[in-house]
Parts: C-alpha cells; structure tokens; sequence
C-alpha cells in the first residue's frame, strides 16, 4: 500500500546497479564528511539548548510559536534556538532538510505525511513522552499521531475544520439563508451573483494552488463519502472511477460562481475580499481568522458545514487538518527536545499558542477553552459531532504525487472547467508512479 | 591524481631540468586540485545523474535504488502530461528571447552609443534591473500582475476596459507574462555587453563607411555587426544558456512551488520530481538528462559552427 514497495521493479543487472552505488557511495562519503563534522562541537551540542524548526513564517504563527517557545525556556531554564522557514519552502524541502542537520524538534502534520516519515526513519519515535502526555487526548488523535508500526512519532498542537465561511451581516442584508443542501448551496450562489457579488472567494495563484483541495476534498466526502475518498487518497482507487468523475461534475456546476482570476490570486487576496464584502462565501480553513485585524470583523465572521450531497454521507465528515511537532531522527539534545515535546503536548503550551492565534483549536482536551471566541466553540463542536475526521489532501494521500500530479492536472481543468474525464485520465496514468495497487 | 606529469627518464635530459621539483610540485596543486573539483562537483554528479536516471530512488536509503532501465525516459515521453508542454515552452522561450529582447538590447546598445544626452542616465535605467536579484524582479512584477490591486490592470481599468485580466493565472497567457519580465532583465544584460564591445570597435571603419556614402543602416549591418563578431558569439551564447536554464523567474512568479498549468520548463519539472517530500530522483534524473543533452545539442551545433567558420 505505500510507494515505497517497489521490489517487482527491482535489480535485474546488479553488475550496473554496484556501478551506480558505487558512485553514489562515493558522493555520499564525500557529502557526509562536513555533516559529520558539524555533528560534534558547536552550539548544536550545548546541552542548555534546543533546537526548533519551524514552518510559522506568518506574522501571527511567528508570534505564537514564540510564546510558546518562551513559556518553556521559562519553565525548564533550556534555551530554544529557534529556526523560522517559509512555510512552503518548509514542506517542499523536507526530506533534504531531514536528512542533513535538522532541528532537533520540528513542525510537521498528521496523517500519512508523517508516516511516511517515520517509515523512512527521518525522525525519532515518541513513546515514552506520550506516556506522560497521552492522558490529554482523545483515541482519534492518538491514531493519528501513531505511525503505521504503531509507535508514536508526532505531538499534535492544534487543528482547525475547513468549512464554508461567510459575513454574518452580508447574510442579513441580503436576506440570504444558509445552505442545508447542494441545491440550496447553487442557488444561494446564483443569487449572489445576480446581486453582484463574487459568491466564493477563489485565490489559488502563485504558491497557493493546495488551497483548491479544500473544495474537492469537501466535495468527495458529501457525494462518495469518507472510505471512498480515503481509498482514493491512498491510492487504492482509480481516478477514472465514475465517483471521481461525478466528483467534478458536481465541481463545475460550481466555478461559475467562483471569484473571476483566482489564478493570479493568494489565498490572502480572497479571503481579503470576504472580509470585505466583495465575495459572499469561502470554502476554506479557520485560519482564515489570521487575517483578520479588526476584532469586529472577527465577530461577524461564521460559517456553516460544506452542504449535504448525498443523503447516505449527509455532512459526516470534516476535514480538521492537525499540525503539531516530530523529533528528528538524531537529536543533538535529545533530553532537551523530549522535555520541549513533552511541554508542547501540554495544555500550558496549547494556552500559550490560542492565546496569540485564536484562528485554531487545541487538541489537549485538558487546554482551557474558557477564552475561546465564538468561531472557536463553534469549530469545536463541529469537529467534536463529525463521524470522519479527514486531513487534507496532501496529508491524506503522497503529498508528491499531490503536488506534481493531481494539483496541476486540477488548476488546468479549473481554468477551463470542461468535460473532467481527460484530466482524470491524465492524473491515473501517474498514480502507479507514486502508488503500488 | 596525485601523480605528477612523470617526465620521460630518456634523452632529454634538458627538458627534465627546466622543470624542477618546485614547480613540478606547483603545477600538480595547481592542475591537480582544479581538476579534482572539476571531476567530484561536474563530472561525478553528472555522471550519477546518468545513472540515476535509470533506476528509481526516493533519495533517502541507498539500499532502496532499484534499477528500472529505460522505465523512467519511457515513462517520460509516453506518459508524462507536463514534459511535452515543458519542452514547447523551452523552446518558446529560446526564440522569444532571441528574437525580441536580444536584439532590443543591441538596437539600445547602438543607440546608446552615439554619444546622445543623457546616456549615462539611459544606461543605468535599462541595466538597473540585472543588478537586481532575480527574486526581486519576480517580486516587481507579481505587484504590476496583480489580478486585483496590480498596476497592468489598474491602467486597464482605467482605460474602462473593466475586463480584470489574471496575468498569472491563466494559462494561456502567464508564459508571455513572465517572458515580458524576463526579457525586460535579459535586454539590460544584452545592451551592457554590446556596449562593451562597441567601444572596443574602431571609429575608423565608420567613418570609412560613412565615405564610402554608406546610411546608417547600412553601416551597423555591413560593418558595426560583422566586425563585431566575438561579442556576438557572446550574446548568441548567453541568450541560449539563459533560455535553457530559465527558472528562478518562473519560480518565483509561480509562488515558488515548481510548474505551473502553462509555465512549465524542463527546469521546473526536473525540481518538482527531486525536491519535495517524496522525491522521485530517478525520473528526475532522466528529466534532467533530457535537459543535458537539448543543452548539449544546442550548444554543440553552434560551436561546431564556429570553429568550422574560424578554420576558413
């Protein structure tokens, strides 16, 4: 089930495969002598400090991780260096980066995407700290920081659902209800735009074309339910299957409504044009709240599950990405980084982080919920009734074959949003590339 | 490597002696290091690459490469929807390049040189940009391509055509998009280097021209540009390696993720397979061979050209 199991194609001219070893060996001897030496000695090694990797390069994220860091360099008197990379830069150098001089803690997702990691053995496993924190979190949110050899390899801060967001007061105006059902949904949309609104927000340009997963990913759990999507994200379904055809066909009844030129736009630029009332809704997450300033907006803002397609799935399923942190598979401070994952896992931690970025959940159940603001409680409970949890589709699938196959193959349809069988076709020739049936 | 170029122990005795042990020695630190850097950081990795390419590897245990053979170039040509667009746009880009901003900056260049007002200031304006990181010049232009807040379609609207044109995002158009913001960099590199040699270029032969009743177009295309030759090997040089290796424009202007619906490059597609959090080093290999051997290609014909046209 997983890509790495590709022993049929395996070595049929071992002659030319030592060659090739050979050479890389040499490569890798050679690439390995300074990593070595940087490994003793240096500031790495200082016992008083850990070493933090972090993905947060948004002004909001920023601040919160440095609260927390700070609360721990306070409680245990350990230093952390923390260093902040680009978000995408982050996730796309990954594998480089855990294979060099990672961090000793560092910022990663659940799911499949940290599975995978933890099968390569990139990173270190984390039993004995869940021993002392496992007491705060739920059955479903040990599974999913369990990697597939059931050891756990992931300390889990925060989750938020994605879900279709609007303006309170826009509603009110216009008189619009909120949508049980596609149909509704459609109409609701056509209406907006008769009124002369942009009625979703669409911004997938530049480096944020993930975000259009969101709609898919809502749209296949509605019409063919969680297990479905599951197979279809490992890999074990075929893309031409008439349910992922139907999939985009319920799609294309919706881009007419979606934002005019959301392919030069961020994801920031469209939610920018909910707040302001240019656009009527957004299928998209609750850290949209980390674009908000004005905490009267804030309070205007709400949202409503992604409507029912299929009465059999209903709106069973949401998607609550979570985030949290791994250790890596050579910590310099291996103590040190335990006692830092250790205190993440905690509801300290948690109220740290929520009090600095109110646009996510603790996972902690024992994290004080007292100060949430009312979108907040509302994500609770949402997450709380769901029958599915899903991640996101680059969590939930190979975020390669995502991000190299499936993503541009959807961007193109969407730009011209015609029959989706050819786009589908083009997608399955590569699936076998990434997955092994 | 550590050997050093061993002198014949026979007759020539005369020979050995000019060359003592001093600088025997300094010849062997001076070749031999280059050249081992030359074959661990070029040829080694080259030569992996090849390698590479037909087998498949994640990049992470080196006990995991497999051997595929020709699997991955197969795979590539039947098989792979963004090569045979990657391999259109490469060669868009080299005749867009080479037809437009090449010979814009020497059209400058020739004008720039006539001692006009100002020139100085002209200059600077029009190299200003190859001064600037290409990073930031892809950040310039995303602020003029924004859909909703960019300059371009502000002046669109402006005009009341109220048409919001999304420059980036559209397939059918990001490609010219970020040519216009590649050629407007690669003009100013063009211009400065022919410049260059136009004040290497001896006044005689103009004023000769000039004589002889020649009209200035005439002068630049019978005399200025033929006796101008190694730089135009220059630029001709210049222009097809900036095009092959096109990336980081589109890189950046793509939001730093890789190929683009309508933006892919053979560039792209190769860091798309090996970087990321699954890397398919093999097929990227193989994509990165391909690149190699249409630079080889390219660059190859054009000096076999040469050279053949020197030996006459």
């Amino acid at each position: 089930m997983t890509q790495q199991s590709r022993d049929h194609l395996a070595a049929r001219g071992p002659g030319r495969r030592r060659v090739v070893g050979g050479l890389f060996g040499l490569g890798a001897a050679a690439l390995g002598a300074p990593v070595l030496s940087a490994c003793g000695g240096g500031a790495g090694a200082d016992p008083k400090t850990v070493t933090f990797g972090s993905n947060g390069a948004d002004a909001t994220p920023k601040k919160a991780y440095a609260a927390v860091t700070e609360a721990f360099a306070k409680d245990s008197r350990l230093k952390v260096k923390t260093n902040t990379v680009d978000h995408d830069t982050f996730q796309k150098s990954i594998s480089t980066y855990l294979q060099g001089t990672p961090d000793d803690v560092f910022t990663w997702f659940a799911g499949y995407r940290m599975q995978y990691f933890a099968q390569k053995k990139l990173c270190s496993p984390l039993d004995d700290v869940w021993d002392k924190i496992g007491a705060g979190f739920s059955d479903a949110t040990k599974q999913l920081s369990r990697g597939e050899d059931g050891k756990f390899y992931f300390v889990p801060l925060y989750n938020y659902p994605w879900a279709v967001f609007y303006r309170k007061s826009l509603f009110q105006e216009r008189g619009y209800q909120v949508p049980q059902k596609w149909g509704e949904f459609i109409a609701l949309a056509r209406q907006m735009k008769k009124d002369g609104l942009a009625p979703i927000a669409s911004g997938y340009g530049g480096g944020d074309s993930w975000s259009i997963l969101g709609a898919f990913d809502y749209l296949d759990l509605r019409a063919n339910g969680y297990d479905f999507h599951m197979s279809l994200m490992r890999g074990k379904v075929s893309w031409t299957d008439k349910r992922t055809v139907a999939v985009l066909d319920l799609w294309r009844e919706l881009t007419p409504y979606y934002q005019p030129s959301a392919g030069g736009r961020s994801w920031q630029d469209a939610a920018q044009s909910l707040l302001d009332k240019k656009s009527g809704m957004a299928v998209i997450g609750l850290f949209l709240g980390q674009q908000i300033t004005d905490e009267k907006i804030r309070a205007d803002i709400d949202f409503f599950p992604f409507p029912e397609i299929e009465a059999a799935h209903g709106q069973d399923a949401v998607e609550a990405p979570t985030d949290g942190f791994m250790l890596s598979r050579r910590p310099k401070n291996e103590d040190g980084a335990k006692k830092l994952l250790e205190f993440l896992g905690g509801a300290h931690a948690e109220e740290s982080y929520m009090g600095v970025d109110p646009s996510n959940l603790a996972v902690n159940e024992q994290a004080d919920t007292g100060s949430y603001n009312a979108l907040q409680k509302k994500s609770a409970d949402l997450i709380a009734s769901a029958r599915h949890i899903s991640q996101f589709a680059d969590r939930d699938s190979d975020p390669g074959f995502i991000s190299t196959v499936v993503l541009p193959g959807l961007t193109q349809w969407l730009g011209h949003p015609d029959d989706g069988s050819g786009t589908l076709k083009k997608i399955e020739s590569q699936r076998s590339r990434f997955f092994t049936a | 490597m550590s050997s050093a170029p061993v002198t014949p122990v026979t007759p020539k005795r005369s020979r050995a002696r000019r060359l003592g042990p001093g600088d025997r020695l300094f010849l062997t630190v001076v070749i031999g290091i280059p050249l081992a850097a030359l074959l661990f950081f070029v040829w080694l990795p080259a030569l992996a690459s090849l390698g590479l390419s037909f087998t498949t590897w994640d990049g992470i245990d080196l006990a995991d490469i497999h051997w595929t053979g020709l699997d991955n170039y197969q795979q590539i040509f039947t098989n792979y929807p963004p090569f045979w667009p990657a391999v259109r746009h490469n060669v868009i880009w080299l005749l867009f390049t080479a037809l437009l901003p090449t010979p814009f900056g020497i059209f400058l260049a020739y004008q720039l040189d006539r001692k006009i007002r100002f020139t100085r200031i002209y200059q600077t304006a029009i190299f200003l940009p190859m001064v600037l990181s290409l990073a930031v010049v892809g950040f310039i232009w995303e602020i003029i391509y924004n859909p909703d807040t960019g300059l371009l379609n502000g002046i669109l609207n402006a005009a009341g055509s109220g048409h919001h044109i999304d420059w980036l995002g559209n397939p059918d158009l990001n490609l010219w998009a970020v040519l216009v913001a590649s050629g407007w960099r690669h003009t100013g590199y063009i211009m400065i280097l022919y410049l260059a040699g136009l004040k290497g270029f001896d006044p005689a032969l103009k004023e000769a021209a000039a004589l002889d009743g020649a009209n200035g177009r005439q002068t630049f295309l019978r005399v200025v540009f033929p006796a101008l030759k190694p730089v135009n090997i220059i630029i001709l040089v210049v222009t097809v390696m900036e095009s092959l290796r096109a990336f980081d424009i589109v890189y950046v202007l793509g939001g730093g993720v890789g190929s683009k619906p309508g933006m892919e490059l053979l560039s792209l597609l190769i860091t798309d397979n090996i970087i990321g959090e699954s890397s398919h080093i093999g097929y990227g290999s193989a994509l990165a061979v391909v690149l190699l051997l249409v630079s080889l290609a390219a660059i190859g014909t054009f000096l076999v050209q040469t050279v053949r046209k020197e030996d006459q």
